[in-house]
């Protein structure tokens, strides 16, 4: 189980705090944009440069986001929930204050279901998600003996989804990740992109004897920036956690950073050295009222969610809850599936083959290339093409991966490529005999021995008469054929 | 009548029948400013330049027809407003040189409305003080006598007016710093309900508690000021979205059948028996011009200056956290590291008492004295508010005095914060509650001036206007001017 990677006698206990960028035009607090890499500073009004007497107005985009996000968790949504600012001092925090929400945040109590390597479900507690400005970005590189300042991304709305400590292993640990991951995409409300940081996740880690209802000290790994980095990071301080205590020392309650070059998490500060934030209400906002008739409007523009999507794929088309999972991940993926499906026919076993194709050749070529799926060389009706040919028998799977692989160089249809290769399958009884018998006839020893008992040989005719066709044979039409005629005469 | 002695209506009437024009005005304020200021201090900046241009454009838009009720009409604003192009320095070292890139909405409704800048008035620094002696450019003077403060923090708006060198000039009040000045120099100030007047532009010390208003010698000067400036601003969330009555038509409601309550705990213990025995006088003057008067209680209201000394600072504390040398205002020279750059900027942008309430605010907010202090005063305030709620059950209006004394002498009380907080017991409660409140003249002890206070239910603006023109039809203070700039 997904325990195996810990040493025995030890419990994990994972809990996440997600900072997903909300997908709004302008800010939280601002109408500036939110646009990703423009000119540093060209994004930020006198608002998000904290100028002296500047008051912050709330985006209601981003109210709507967070309101959407609750539903699709069963949370809570907080009728009246307060912004508060949190204190600190930094260059990249304009105000000296983050606003924020502490006490009374707009969303409590949700949940989400993960898939466990098992195949058993679990579900993992939401405890709240708030609404917040994100900060600036302190840039050094460059620069000698100064830092430069970028406040574009200062005031930026972002959603922080805090979990409860309800993740037992690194492996939940992503199985959650990619579900929140997967939900914002879904909910149209988080580009999802982790390299830009517009989704970023850290981690609370302790370790604890297995049997102990007392949580162990934890420890808070910063701002991990890929699915795999939050992985190794959890493992790594795992096992130092455990590492010190079974040497008889204790972990100290602290912030650390994952160095991803190293592999390894670092000290960055500890409680004592921790910002006292000296977290109050915002006096410039009002305590935020969602009236029923939002939180209606809201449910109404909410698409068909990510397990909702996989149940119907499961009973529909007939898949694994496996399968149906990895084609819900993205929207764009589910869709393109569905209209592989649409155009390919073929009732349940058509159904089938479309999973397979675009989990499999399809998949690892959008991946190779490094594409969305919208932007992949082979369309949905394009591949269904391809499917259709597979059904109708003109060309076999092993051909087919053949065709595939043209039509995505190329950009061309199926059709097109059977044709220009003249890859269509052999049906015709009489051409497909006339080779059996060429190879018969050139192989007697292998012949005599396969007709003296050595059964075994009947692979080597499969693959000489299909080499002596270039694979175009019909499979099942060969094998009864061949079995035939090595039978004798 | 000199120009300088005439009233803001007296003044829009004298622009509208062409008896002198926006630029001769403006020209005659500029004079007094040139001659005066030197001595009361009560300018840190005059906007010369820009006065004349307002005013030939006033002067334009009456010979075209466009002109309004205040085109033409010169004022001054508390530099705490931000100007845009014209530093805004807050009464701040902090703020020497800073020039705002916009304007605040005030500033911007008032200049729409055709009113002519003569300039920025001096305040205590960041609008903390009650005797503008906190101020970075020095104390302003009272203009009945220069050894005395003319109160704050909006002291240089107050003695501007009251020298007659303005008109009308805007204030901000936080807990009593356009009430407790205007009483101390003789002139009309209110302070609306919170959210009346957007606070958008206007730099911030405790964002719950700060309201803008107008100090003018008369309150019909005041009701017609402040209906240039109110009504909602979407950049400010905290700004009330509801029409803006016409103060001045309802200047004239009748006083008769008027309940005005007696707040018995303003006349307790710290009242100067002479300031006490004025008030009461005027409050007999209501009851003579037909108000019905009731006594009434606050019981928690003494409790108002620990509360107000808690929620201010702690708010300060973290507006002004802005302040550390990065984008704007003073940077120390040659910082070695970034905490330098902080402690430093910080250490020499921002004087002692500003010091003290980011102090004491950080401290109110701390871990393990949040509950304590923070939270216990939102307590209180509540209960202060819900006092105020049941009180307006029984009357229209309260009246009390506005300060406990006549104005005191420069530096009598610098030494002892406790003693210059108490200053604002009888005002801060209208802030902790968000209420309406102003100050009128209502006589003299040893010549200087003593201010009657009066308090409204949310957005009660009018009444109180309309009371506080009653009184001042039948009685003449808010025309005296010191001798000296008469």
């Amino acid at each position: 189980m997904n325990q195996a990677a810990v040493r025995e006698g030890w419990e994990v206990v994972i809990g996440l705090e997600i900072h997903a960028q909300l997908a709004t035009r302008s800010k939280i607090f601002s109408g500036s944009s939110t646009a990703f890499g423009a000119a540093p500073n060209t994004q930020a009004n006198l608002v998000d440069l904290g100028y002296p007497g500047t008051l912050p107005v709330l985006n209601r985009e981003a109210v709507r986001m967070a309101v959407k996000f609750g539903l699709a968790t069963g949370a809570t949504i907080a009728a009246r929930s307060i912004f508060a600012r949190k204190n600190y001092f930094y260059p990249d925090l304009p105000k000296g204050y983050q606003i924020s929400q502490y006490e009374r945040p707009v969303v409590e109590d949700g949940s989400l279901e993960i898939l466990l390597e098992d195949g058993g479900k679990k579900t993992i507690g939401i405890t709240r998600a708030h609404l917040e400005e994100d900060a600036g970005k302190s840039l050094h590189e460059g620069l000698a003996n100064a830092s430069g300042i970028d406040l574009n991304r200062a005031g930026t709305p972002l959603l922080e989804i805090v979990s409860e400590p309800d993740l037992r292993s690194a492996k939940e640990a992503i199985a959650y990740l990619k579900k929140v991951h997967t939900l914002v995409r879904y909910l149209e409300i988080c580009d999802g992109n982790m390299q830009e940081g517009s989704f970023r996740c850290d981690a609370n880690v302790s370790v604890r004897r297995v049997g102990k209802t007392e949580f162990g000290t934890r420890c808070e790994i910063k701002n991990v920036n890929s699915f795999r980095f939050v992985e190794k990071a959890i493992n790594y301080e795992v096992e130092r956690q455990i590492d010190v205590l079974e040497g008889g020392g204790s972990i100290v309650q602290e912030t650390r950073l994952y160095d991803s070059a190293k592999d390894e998490t670092r000290s960055m500060r500890s409680k004592e050295e921790a910002n006292d934030y000296r977290y109050f209400p915002d006096p410039d906002l009002l305590p935020l009222v969602i009236e029923p008739a939002l939180i209606e409007e809201v449910r109404a523009t909410l698409p068909e969610l990510p397990d909702e999507k996989a149940a119907r794929f499961a009973l529909h088309y007939g898949l694994s809850p496996y399968d149906a999972g990895v084609l819900t991940s993205s929207r764009e993926l589910a869709d393109f599936y569905e209209a592989v499906v649409r155009d390919s026919g073929g009732g349940a076993p058509g159904a089938k083959l479309a999973a397979n194709w675009v989990m499999g050749d399809f998949a690892a070529f959008v991946n190779r290339d490094g594409l969305e799926v919208g932007a992949a060389r082979v369309s949905a009706p394009a591949l269904a093409g391809l499917l259709r040919r597979i059904q109708d028998q003109t060309i076999s799977g092993k051909i087919a991966k053949e065709v595939f692989e043209r039509m995505w160089t190329d950009a061309a249809e199926a059709d097109a490529v059977i044709q220009a290769k003249g890859l269509k399958q052999i049906t015709d009884t009489g051409a497909i005999e006339a080779a059996i018998e060429a190879v018969m006839a050139a192989n007697p020893k292998q012949l005599a021995e396969y007709r003296s008992g050595k059964d075994k040989l009947f692979g080597f005719f499969v693959g000489q008469a299909m080499k002596a066709t270039q694979g175009k044979a019909n499979p099942a039409q060969l094998n009864d054929l061949l079995k035939k005629k090595l039978g004798g005469p | 009548m000199s120009l300088h002695a005439r009233s803001v209506a007296e003044l829009a009437a004298g622009l509208k029948a062409k008896e002198f024009s926006a630029v001769e005005l403006a020209r005659h304020c500029l004079a007094r400013i040139a001659a005066a200021n030197p001595g009361l201090n009560a300018f840190l900046t005059v906007t010369a330049e820009r006065a004349l241009a307002d005013a030939a454009r006033a002067d334009g838009a009456r010979a075209a027809g466009t002109a309004g009720p205040l085109t033409g009409v010169p004022i001054a604003h508390k530099d705490i407003f931000c100007t845009d192009g014209i530093r805004t320095s807050c009464g701040s070292r902090m703020l020497e040189n800073f020039v705002a890139p916009y304007d605040a909405t005030v500033v911007t409704r008032l200049a729409a409305a055709g009113t002519v800048l003569l300039g920025k008035t001096n305040m205590d620094e960041f609008a903390m003080g009650s005797s503008n002696e906190t101020s970075f450019y020095g104390p302003v003077r009272n203009p009945w006598d220069s050894a005395k403060v003319p109160g704050g923090s909006s002291g240089g708006s107050a003695a501007a007016v009251a020298a007659r060198l303005v008109p009308a000039a805007t204030g901000t009040d936080t807990g009593g710093s356009i009430r407790q000045p205007a009483a101390l120099v003789g002139i009309s100030g209110i302070k609306p309900t919170y959210g009346r007047v957007s606070r958008y532009g206007m730099i911030a010390f405790a964002s719950s508690l700060d309201q803008a208003g107008v100090l003018a010698a008369s309150a019909e000067d005041c009701a017609l000021l402040l209906g240039a400036m109110a009504g909602f601003d979407p950049n400010d969330s905290t700004s009330v979205d509801a029409p803006v009555p016409d103060y001045v038509a309802e200047l004239n409601a009748p006083l008769k059948g008027v309940r005005v309550g007696v707040l018995k705990e303003f006349f307790a213990q710290g009242l100067e028996g002479a300031t006490g025995a004025l008030v009461e006088a005027s409050i007999a003057q209501l009851r003579e011009l037909g108000a019905e008067i009731v006594e009434v209680s606050c019981p928690n209201l003494p409790l108002s200056v620990p509360t107000y000394y808690v929620v201010a600072p702690a708010e300060c504390s973290s507006n002004l956290s802005r302040f550390d040398g990065v984008r704007f205002g003073h940077r120390c020279r040659e910082p070695r590291d970034l905490m330098d750059l902080y402690k430093r900027s910080r250490g020499e942008g921002f004087g002692a008492e500003v010091k003290r309430r980011i102090m004491t605010g950080t401290y109110v907010l701390s871990a393990g004295y949040y509950d304590a202090y923070y939270l216990k005063a939102q307590k209180m305030r509540s209960l202060i508010t819900a006092d105020f709620k049941s009180a307006f059950a029984k009357v229209d209006l309260l009246a009390g005095p506005t300060s406990p004394t006549p104005a005191f002498g420069i530096g009598a009380k610098v030494d002892d914060p406790i003693t210059m907080y108490l200053n604002d017991i009888y005002t801060i409660g209208a802030n902790l509650a968000g209420l309406p409140a102003m100050s009128v003249p209502c006589g003299f002890v040893g010549g200087l001036p003593v201010g009657l206070q009066l308090i409204g239910p949310h957005f009660g603006e009018s009444r109180l206007l309309a009371a506080a023109h009653a009184y001042q039809r039948e009685t003449d203070f808010h025309r005296r001017v010191p001798a000296a700039y008469a």
